[in-house]
């Protein structure tokens, strides 16, 4: 079978502004990944085409793009999930500077991923053996320790497109997975980094973090868990 | 553009970063990165890490050790597994007080599970005992690479490592004898740059996209391993590739032994456990080598299921674990099964193939993973690797499962401190005029080519060549023609043109350089796998079925010499475990 994608193509180096170019590929299967017909024009259709790869099943987070107009991973939706007989459009993440094709910068995200204090911070010595923590404890920690660093739900983010300064979804999402390790000993000094107007308070509910996930994380409720312990902390 | 640091490291996945984070204060460390760190295949590793730690039975570092030497069918130096082993219980303490979140047993203990080839004896006090599974390897749910990727980077960026990613390496600078940095194009722009230091890491990974079914990421096609070899470094034991039993039918996605260690079972066309046949005390969870050669077998004798494009698979049943153990156990890859194969597995069983997983061999190290440059041990001073793209060697002719997550941390730390320590004496060694050159070169030569050749036929030609005729089983009439073969897509490859001739993020340009590296890493396994004529773990050969001791008892190291491949060996180190037949 045949598939017609309508991909969103720029070069730094000779474009203007982006434009779309449409391909035909022959010899696809509705079982093939959104990833693999890429492949396949870059292979054999046009060389030039550029996109962000590696893992090719969902883990690593690489090929986040706006598929049909919503943001997924290139890798995690094959062709029967579409409307794979009308044209299939693909372009770049939305709200981010695109370096090329369907290439963004990642720098502002990286960077509120960092603002965050991505790691766990510890006062007290360990002990000798692991740090103990119930299972139960473990696993709610679980759902936030999936995130894959996609970006295709702090790109997805109203709030986001119109407020530079918010941290979006991914990097709340990474707060709360430190913030609610039972382990963590930062206290304030991790909660007054979120507890801002261009932190959790600028989320708006909006869910479409939770509609980008390809990981399926209910990345809403995270976050209003953090606004609860922010609210908690104040009485 | 030229940089000066003390240390870079080339790789961010578990050994590199691990590494990062032993350059103490005071000391300038570049990591650099292909992609982004957080998308290194580290964070593809589902099932666990090993460490005898004993949270769930009793259980000891010897017989982990044992399992690991057995399992590397004694190929795997034993100075360097008891090192590793013994080293597991405080490696896995220091990731969970690093803050890596474990499953935990119902003390609040890290949780452990079964795995391939990890075993205990059933009555201790009895040195003949029989040996059943044991729960050895500390867990994630199915997802322990990806949170001690996640970890690691995280306490790197704690550390303030400094991270150039999306910086492709391309060349290895060595001047009198000594390492003294590396080229890399910068993706984003496509400029090269020089990173002059004292010491340099290779944390590279491996090459699965050598075959056609995998389980590796795109990303992995043997840049270390090939710089350094064609920088005269030889490699060691890469005929020894892992082929992991259960990959998904058609795709090589990896379904975790996490899910046979939940009690997961392989079946054939009728049903039946064929395991039993193959392995009859641990069964399903024997090690990967010898699952991978019972599906094939299973698989030539009809026992295989046929699919729809007219290949073969074998089962995976998990559809008597149960919703709760699927869902709090084993998410992820049963997710994967839905996802790619429309199967669900609470109801029906997957369907898997072997899948090109895992390189036992690479660039040889020593035990504080410094360079070798020859079989007799001599090292190279300034260079050291670590991880998939080493061989130290822990996994010998088969790696059991989880020890390659051990193994990054381990040996990944044991480099860095030696790294710290080597700081302390060496100094800068000057660069050679234009250490660049060579890689201008080969861009240069791509860009201009205007041969009719294609990237990705000759990349998809090589697959299918490895696949067909150096995986499972190998026989020499075949390998000869393979050696012929890759040799014949070396020629065409000189003749490729590629359309994207821009700087920036040019990623065909990057794909042309990954293919290079890929074919060189196919012709060193290919030759050395003609070459060992005997069978002994991931090697299989048809036409030379037994172990053979006497004559193979030891490493292979080729040597790229110039263009002519030249094979040498090195002794394997046993201390503990003399060499016995491998039943299980």
């Amino acid at each position: 079978m045949q598939v017609t994608f309508r991909i969103q193509k720029y070069n730094p180096e000779t474009d203007t502004a982006p434009h779309y170019k449409e391909y035909l590929v022959d010899d696809v299967d509705e079982s093939w990944r959104v990833l693999d017909v890429l492949e396949k024009i870059k292979g054999s259709l046009d060389g030039t085409l550029t996109y962000r790869r590696s893992c090719a099943h969902g883990v690593c987070g690489s090929d986040g793009m706006r598929i049909n107009g919503r943001n997924r991973l290139a890798c995690s939706i094959l062709l029967k999930d579409l409307d794979f007989r009308h044209v299939v459009t693909l372009e770049p993440l939305p709200s981010m500077p695109i370096i090329k094709d369907l290439v963004v910068d990642l720098t502002d995200f990286y960077k509120k991923y960092e603002l965050v204090k991505p790691y766990l911070i510890t006062k007290t010595n360990p002990p000798e053996t692991e740090r103990l923590q119930s299972n139960e404890d473990a696993e709610k920690l679980f759902e936030s320790a999936k995130c894959i660093l996609c970006a295709c739900c702090s790109t997805s983010c109203p709030s986001l497109w119109t407020n530079e300064n918010y941290l979006g979804p991914a990097a709340l999402l990474k707060a709360y997975r430190f913030a609610f390790d039972t382990r963590d000993e930062a206290g304030d000094e991790r909660l007054n980094i979120i507890d801002t107007q261009d932190g959790v308070w600028r989320c708006h509910t909006i869910f479409n973090c939770i509609e980008a996930c390809p990981k399926e994380i209910n990345i809403t409720w995270h976050i209003s868990q953090l606004k609860k312990a922010m609210v908690n902390r104040e009485i | 553009m030229v940089h000066t640091f003390d240390v870079v490291i080339v790789g961010a996945g578990g050994a590199g970063l691990r590494a990062a984070l032993e350059i103490p204060q005071g000391y300038s460390c570049a990591v650099l990165s292909k992609v982004y760190p957080s998308r290194s295949h580290t964070g593809t590793a589902q099932g666990g890490v090993c460490a005898a730690l004993a949270n769930e039975e009793e259980d000891s570092w010897e017989w982990h050790m044992f399992d690991t030497v057995k399992g590397s069918d004694y190929l795997g130096d034993q100075d360097s597994i008891e090192i590793m082993c013994r080293d597991a219980v405080r490696a896995i303490i220091e990731l969970e007080h690093m803050g890596l979140p474990f499953s935990r047993t119902p003390e609040g203990k890290i949780a452990q599970r079964k795995f391939g080839g990890h075993t205990r004896p059933e009555n201790p006090a009895d040195p003949n005992s029989k040996r059943v599974a044991v729960r050895r390897a500390c867990y994630s749910a199915d997802r322990t690479g990806h949170v001690m990727l996640h970890t690691l980077f995280e306490n790197c960026i704690r550390q303030g490592v400094h991270f150039y990613n999306e910086f492709f390496v391309t060349d290895l600078i060595m001047n009198k004898g000594v390492c003294c940095g590396i080229v890399a194009m910068e993706a984003g722009t496509g400029e090269l740059h020089v990173f002059h230091a004292r010491a340099v890491m290779f944390a590279t990974g491996g090459y699965g996209r050598a075959f056609r079914i995998t389980s590796n990421a795109l990303i992995g096609t043997g840049d270390g391993c090939n710089i350094a070899y064609e920088n005269e470094i030889p490699l060691e034991d890469m005929e020894f590739f892992q082929f992991h039993p259960t990959g998904l039918w058609k795709l090589g996605i990896l379904i975790s032994e996490a899910a046979r260690g939940e009690g997961g079972i392989l079946r054939n066309n009728s049903g039946e456990r064929f395991m039993e046949r193959y392995a009859p005390t641990v069964k399903d969870l024997a090690p990967r080598d010898m699952v991978s050669r019972a599906i094939y077998t299973e698989i030539k004798e009809g026992r295989g299921i046929k699919g729809s494009d007219g290949t073969y698979y074998v089962h995976l049943d998990l559809t008597h674990l149960g919703e709760q153990t699927i869902r709090e156990k084993i998410p992820e890859i049963t997710g994967f099964a839905r996802t790619y194969l429309g199967v669900e597995p609470l109801k029906e069983p997957i369907p898997i193939q072997p899948t090109a997983h895992y390189a036992m061999g690479g660039i040889p190290t020593d035990n504080d993973a410094r360079v070798l440059v020859n079989a007799k041990g001599k090292v190279l001073p300034g260079f050291y690797a670590a991880g998939e793209c080493a061989c130290v060697s822990v996994h010998g002719a088969n790696r059991l499962g989880t020890n390659s997550l051990l193994d990054i941390i381990v040996f990944g730390r044991r480099g860095g401190k030696a790294i710290a320590k080597y700081l302390q004496e060496a100094d800068f060694t000057p660069l050679p005029h234009e250490p660049e050159a060579k890689t201008k070169q080969t861009i240069d030569g791509i860009l201009t080519s205007k041969g009719s050749e294609n990237v990705s036929q000759i990349r998809v030609k090589l697959q299918e060549t490895m696949m067909d005729q150096c995986s499972v089983y190998r026989e020499a009439k075949t390998m000869k023609e393979l050696v012929g073969s890759v040799h014949e897509l070396r020629n065409r490859y000189k003749k490729i043109t590629i359309a994207d001739h821009g700087k920036k993020f040019n990623t065909e340009l990057m794909e042309a350089i990954e293919l290079r590296n890929l074919l060189g890493t196919a012709e060193t396994i290919a030759v050395s796998a003609l070459n060992r004529q005997e069978s002994r773990g991931a090697h299989a050969r048809v036409d030379f079925p037994k172990r053979d001791d006497k004559k193979w008892l030891k490493h292979t190291f080729i040597h790229y010499n110039g263009g002519h491949p030249k094979i040498s060996y090195k002794p394997v180190v046993i201390t503990k475990f003399q060499p016995k037949e491998r039943v299980y």
